[in-house]
């Protein structure tokens, strides 16, 4: 499986967030996205996601079902936990399984592996921002999905739960998977390539007028 | 894909159930339409009979929009939305389980409560049959209609008022209809058949077209 950029271009408004960006990732592999705020990491993380149109530009997953609209084939971590806080944790948790399908871990091995044991009854209003994360991270074990598309995964995390987090995402790329991130925290995600969005700018990031 | 449906529909009957779900809200409202009109008309019994229809049905057609402007939004607000749109379930789906699970929290209510209230209104019995009926066959499409007013909503992030102005004339002739099915069980030429055949077609209709509009305006504002 790999996946397929070429000359993706972003538009937020008139702003041109970047464009001609291109670049290809192996199975077993992660991505690395960088750069300063507002370069249009989470735009192209949404992108990639299908949740957003590019401006230009070609996205496939080569080897999956559907190439060319893969979105049930990937795992979608947005900065929002999408969370109900009136269920409990594991109520969530097993409704994201049965809703996503192609389950894969039980909702009790997913909430043990980020470190959630024994909180399952807790309703998500009450727990800390880092154990909602930890839970939002654990939606992405309870589904068999091969691409992972993470923004800021670690927010709120103590350091402990981004090593534990790290692990998770290592098992993952070395099971085959595959990760696109976008980080500031220095994570171990196993063999990695780096993309530097603020590379990408461009030259005039005021977008043409077509009809000129 | 049924499994996927189960499990929303499931989940939002959950939420709806729960404090401050909001599913006795409509039913509180429909309550207290009913309960203040014979004290704003006065003793006039006759008039209470004939009006009385109109003013359950009016009372349900609000209490159905109660909550609906938060059915979306809600799920928007805290990334569900954006999972949901990525699974296998089709947009139109998750849009359809979401309006029929809120039709089993706030529409279902209101027909159950319609027979005792009707009382308060002096009802004759068969009136009373027939508007449960009606309101049995119609919340239905107010809802379903509605789920293209909650789908705007979400995507303007702001929408109590707009689901008010956008849904409430395309429920108009669900009003009509079902308030003329009523009244025909007082008398007249029109067999109760007529307009109440016209109002399970909307409703069928609503059914069908709610869905697929309302996740055409969710696509609309991914774009």
């Amino acid at each position: 499986m790999r996946l397929v950029v070429e000359k993706l271009a972003c538009r937020r408004g008139v702003r041109m967030l970047f464009q001609g960006l291109g670049f290809t990732l192996e199975a077993g592999r992660a991505l690395i996205v960088t750069g300063p705020n507002g370069t249009g990491k989470s735009s192209l993380l949404r992108i990639l996601a299908g949740l957003a149109r590019p401006e230009a530009g070609v996205l496939r997953l080569e080897g999956a079902p559907e190439p060319n609209d893969f979105a049930e084939d990937v795992h979608y971590l947005g900065h929002l936990d999408a969370h109900k806080g009136a269920l409990s944790a594991q109520e969530n948790l097993a409704f994201w399984r049965a809703m996503l399908g192609r389950p894969a871990l039980t909702v009790g091995e997913a909430m043990e592996a980020v470190g959630l044991g024994g909180l399952e009854r807790l309703p998500v209003a009450v727990l800390s921002a880092g154990q909602k994360r930890r839970l939002a991270l654990a939606r992405l074990l309870v589904a068999e999905r091969p691409l992972w598309l993470l923004d800021e995964p670690t927010t709120a995390l103590d350091v402990a739960a981004q090593l534990r987090f790290a692990e998770l995402a290592r098992a993952h790329v070395a099971a085959g998977g595959l990760i696109v991130a976008a980080t500031h925290a220095p994570l171990d995600f196993g063999p990695c390539d780096g993309l530097d969005l603020g590379a990408w700018r461009p030259a005039r990031p005021v977008a043409e007028r077509i009809d000129a | 894909m049924s499994r996927a449906f189960l499990a929303l529909l499931a989940r939002d009957l959950r939420l709806a159930l729960r404090a401050g779900g909001g599913a006795g809200l409509g039913v509180v409202f429909f309550l207290a339409v009913v309960v203040v009109t014979p004290f704003a008309i006065g003793p006039d019994l006759a008039l209470l009979a004939r009006i009385g229809p109109a003013i359950l049905w009016i009372g349900a057609l609000l209490a159905s929009l109660i909550g609906l402007d938060r059915l979306f939004s809600a799920d928007a607000e805290d990334g569900a939305l954006d999972v949901l749109a990525m699974g296998a379930l089709p947009l139109e789906l998750v849009a359809a389980a979401k309006g029929l699970a809120h039709w089993i929290a706030t529409g279902l209510p209101l027909v159950v409560a319609a027979p005792v209230l009707a009382l308060l209104l002096n009802l004759a019995p068969a009136s009373i049959g027939a508007l449960t009926l009606t309101l049995l066959v119609g919340t239905p499409a107010i809802t379903f209609l509605g789920l293209i007013g909650a789908a705007f909503a979400a995507v303007f992030r702001r929408g109590g008022l707009l689901v008010a102005v956008l849904v409430m004339p395309l429920t108009i002739p669900v009003l009509i209809f079902a308030v003329a099915a009523t009244s025909t069980a007082l008398g007249g030429t029109v067999p109760f058949g007529t307009p109440f055949r016209i109002l399970l077609g909307l409703s069928l209709a609503a059914m069908v077209l709610g869905p697929i509009a309302a996740a055409a305006a969710l696509r609309v504002a991914r774009d």
